[in-house]
């Protein structure tokens, strides 16, 4: 089995999306020729044509609203967003019509489009590259978002994505793209939107964390190993919740940390935490930690390390759960 | 040679019948026979029917908000007789309603879009359109989406986007030209000009002697048309649904016309309309233009706009009742299309409208399991 990092997983799994379906499109600023600004898409145009994969102008309304489009007359495009902090501009036709598609209409039209967008500090890029507003997108009825942490979940939750007859936001962390290489199948293989997945069964502690701050915490436990035993979640599907993964394993260990990049103050952790209260309310040891990023504009990458949670901070926070 | 014209272009403006119904007969050839605008007329009417009926329900309290069509009916529907029933593709903004009754919408799906009931945007399968859409501009981007799928597909099909004067200080707007034209994929951008967005006269909207030029900018075939005449609205659409499908890329048609009525039925353009102009704009209501063509020719007369009016009222009628009639959607209906699988939060807050304590209800949230529901009592179940 080979071994692929994220970028090669990803497109592996678009260019079978594109094989197995002829709906399936690609577009996007510099996804053609260049294969992307991370090459995810390398080599794609070369093979499907450009017809298929398409250099998009430099439009982000444009690019969702022309695919908003394409899903309601029968297509399948994956667009791609270059960075997180170019959503702005595409903001209204994610939010406004893409995720009301289907309900505006009762059911008359739907729009089933895969949004790609890397997303995420910790590569030194500049300013409005690097944030984490996944929140935003998971606080918008109609849309699913998705956020992998490693490559072999990547691709087979991007193929899920695609078939999927409602629009998702699919979040490929950027700190991920190049830093974890694994073994991935080379067939076409799917993984359940909506379901996260226990990495490390534990008893003491339940930490709840997704895409890049996954390794991170796995790196942090690895330096606790005598001091808990930590069941890791890694929630994948951001929206839906997979609230009954999360619940029961709070409702067993008694104590919970939350860890996200994105900042503090109505975050995902927010609502985590609530419905931590709202279903293990009796089994609690211990308030909800949130270990996060600031309620502070992402700064710019000289100080980035010192915004984003990191290992102290998550075995600090970890130290605190358990001694409360 | 330090210095040259790298490019010049200018614009035509297209009047076919003039404002006391009189003819351009060698403009006119090949456009509209006797028996369309006949056809066209009766249509006139009856959504000028439409609009008086609508505006009289969301006075009474029947319905919310409307916009009314009053005033573009020929621009509206001298586009939409260029386009091939069932093949080609409506992408209109709020004001459409002719073009989307010419093309097989049911009546009172318009009335229930404004009666707050999204059934009114469930489009039948048959039918080529998308729903009314209300955010402005939007909807262009859709359009142009739409005909690229054609395009890839390689169907025999146009689009025909409607958008307003407004529309086009958009980004959207501009996104959806640009992407049109580097496509090259059949649409057609249809600006009814209606002189007003909202209390913003179009002077205010932009700068530029006409909207057509804008799509100069595109490098698209752009005209400007007398929006109130049914036969250059035809022709210009026709002509470009023609280029459109025989792979010669966008094109964009201003119509000029006039907004009768308000903006919708929450405005009061007394406000802000300068004394004197609506006076004029009635002049030239399209339905005054039309009805002196046909009775020049001798094809229509008293007789039968009597007798046209009275089917007008007699459908709109019965429209009405159907939609007033139409069984009350279900709150499961604010769930059950939000996604093609419902999520189990979502299931579990369907289920909160079902009881006596929305939210409070500590089963909904898993503490207890649930109660046996008391019936008898009249407690809601949370009671102690």
């Amino acid at each position: 089995m080979a071994k692929l990092d994220l970028v090669a997983a990803i497109n592996q799994a678009l260019a079978q999306e594109m094989e197995a379906d002829e709906r399936v499109m690609l577009l996007g600023e510099d996804i053609g020729l260049n294969g992307g600004v991370f090459r995810v898409t390398d080599g794609l145009q070369k093979r499907f044509g450009p017809d298929r994969v398409v250099d998009s102008p430099l439009s982000e309304s444009g690019i969702i609203g022309t695919s908003i489009g394409l899903a309601m007359a029968g297509m399948r495009p994956v667009p791609e967003l270059q960075f997180e902090g170019f959503m702005g501009p595409a903001y209204d036709q994610i939010v406004n019509q893409a995720a009301r598609c289907r309900s505006r209409t009762r059911g008359a039209f739907t729009c089933p489009l895969t949004i790609r967008v890397p997303v995420g500090g910790g590569i030194h890029a500049p300013e409005l590259h690097s944030d984490s507003p996944e929140a935003v997108y998971v606080h918008t009825p109609g849309l699913k978002v998705v956020m992998p942490s490693r490559p072999y979940d990547a691709k087979g939750l991007l193929i899920s994505a695609i078939r999927d007859p409602d629009p998702v936001i699919f979040f490929e962390p950027k700190r991920v793209y190049r830093a974890i290489k694994e073994e991935v199948p080379e067939e076409s293989y799917t993984l359940p939107l909506g379901k996260a997945q226990v990495i490390s069964e534990g008893s003491d502690l339940t930490m709840i964390s997704w895409g890049a701050m996954v390794s991170v915490c796995l790196a942090a436990l690895d330096q606790m190993p005598e001091e808990a035993s930590v069941e890791l979640i890694d929630l994948q599907t951001l929206s839906p919740l997979d609230v009954e993964t999360i619940t029961k394993s709070v409702c067993k260990t008694g104590r919970a940390v939350v860890v996200h990049e994105a900042p503090k103050t109505a975050g995902l952790g927010a609502e985590i935490s609530s419905l931590i209260q709202e279903h293990c309310f009796l089994s609690l040891e211990a308030p909800v930690q949130r270990i996060t990023g600031f309620d502070t504009s992402m700064p710019y990458y000289k100080l980035e390390k010192q915004y984003l949670p990191d290992e102290d901070r998550i075995i600090s926070g970890v130290r605190d759960c358990l001694a409360y | 040679m330090p210095k040259e014209v790298v490019y010049s272009a200018q614009i035509e403006r297209l009047q076919i019948l003039g404002p006391e119904g009189q003819l351009d007969e060698s403009l006119a050839q090949g456009t509209l026979s006797d028996g369309d605008v006949k056809y066209l007329y009766e249509q006139m009417i009856l959504c000028r029917e439409f609009d008086e009926a609508a505006f009289k329900l969301q006075r009474s309290g029947r319905m919310g908000t409307f916009p009314q069509n009053k005033g573009q009916e020929a621009a509206t529907l001298g586009a939409a007789k260029a386009l091939r029933k069932g093949i080609d593709y409506i992408v209109p903004y709020y004001r459409e309603n002719p073009a989307m009754f010419l093309h097989g919408l049911p009546m009172h799906y318009a009335l229930l879009h404004w009666m707050g009931d999204e059934r009114g945007n469930a489009i039948p399968a048959n039918l080529s359109m998308n729903p009314i859409c209300v955010a402005i501009g939007v909807q262009t981007l859709h359009a142009v989406g739409i005909a690229w799928a054609f395009k890839r597909r390689k169907e025999d099909r146009a689009v025909i986007c409607f958008f307003g004067d407004g529309a086009t200080s958009t980004g959207d707007f501009h996104e959806a030209m640009n992407f049109a034209s580097i496509l090259k994929v059949p649409v057609v951008f249809c600006c009814l000009n209606n002189q007003w967005a909202i209390s913003t006269p179009c002077g205010n909207q932009c700068a530029s002697e006409t909207f057509a030029q804008k799509a100069l900018a595109y490098g698209m075939p752009t005209v400007q048309a007398d929006g109130n005449d049914l036969f250059a609205m035809y022709k210009v659409t026709k002509d470009a649904m023609e280029r459109a499908r025989a792979g010669g890329g966008p094109s964009f048609i201003e119509a000029v016309t006039y907004r009768l009525g308000d903006h919708t039925t929450a405005d009061d353009a007394r406000r802000y309309r300068p004394a004197g102009q609506l006076e004029t704009a009635l002049k030239a209501d399209p339905i005054i233009r039309t009805r002196k063509y046909l009775e020049a020719k001798n094809l229509w007369d008293a007789t039968q706009q009597a007798a046209a009016e009275k089917k007008a009222k007699g459908i709109v009628h019965d429209v009405i009742g159907v939609a007033e009639k139409m069984p009350p959607q279900s709150s499961d209906d604010i769930f059950d299309y939000m996604y093609e699988q419902l999520p189990t939060e979502l299931q579990k807050q369907k289920q909160t409208l079902r009881t006596d304590s929305i939210g409070l209800d500590p089963t909904q949230i898993g503490l207890q399991p649930p109660k046996e529901r008391d019936t008898t009592s009249g407690k809601p179940m949370n009671a102690e």
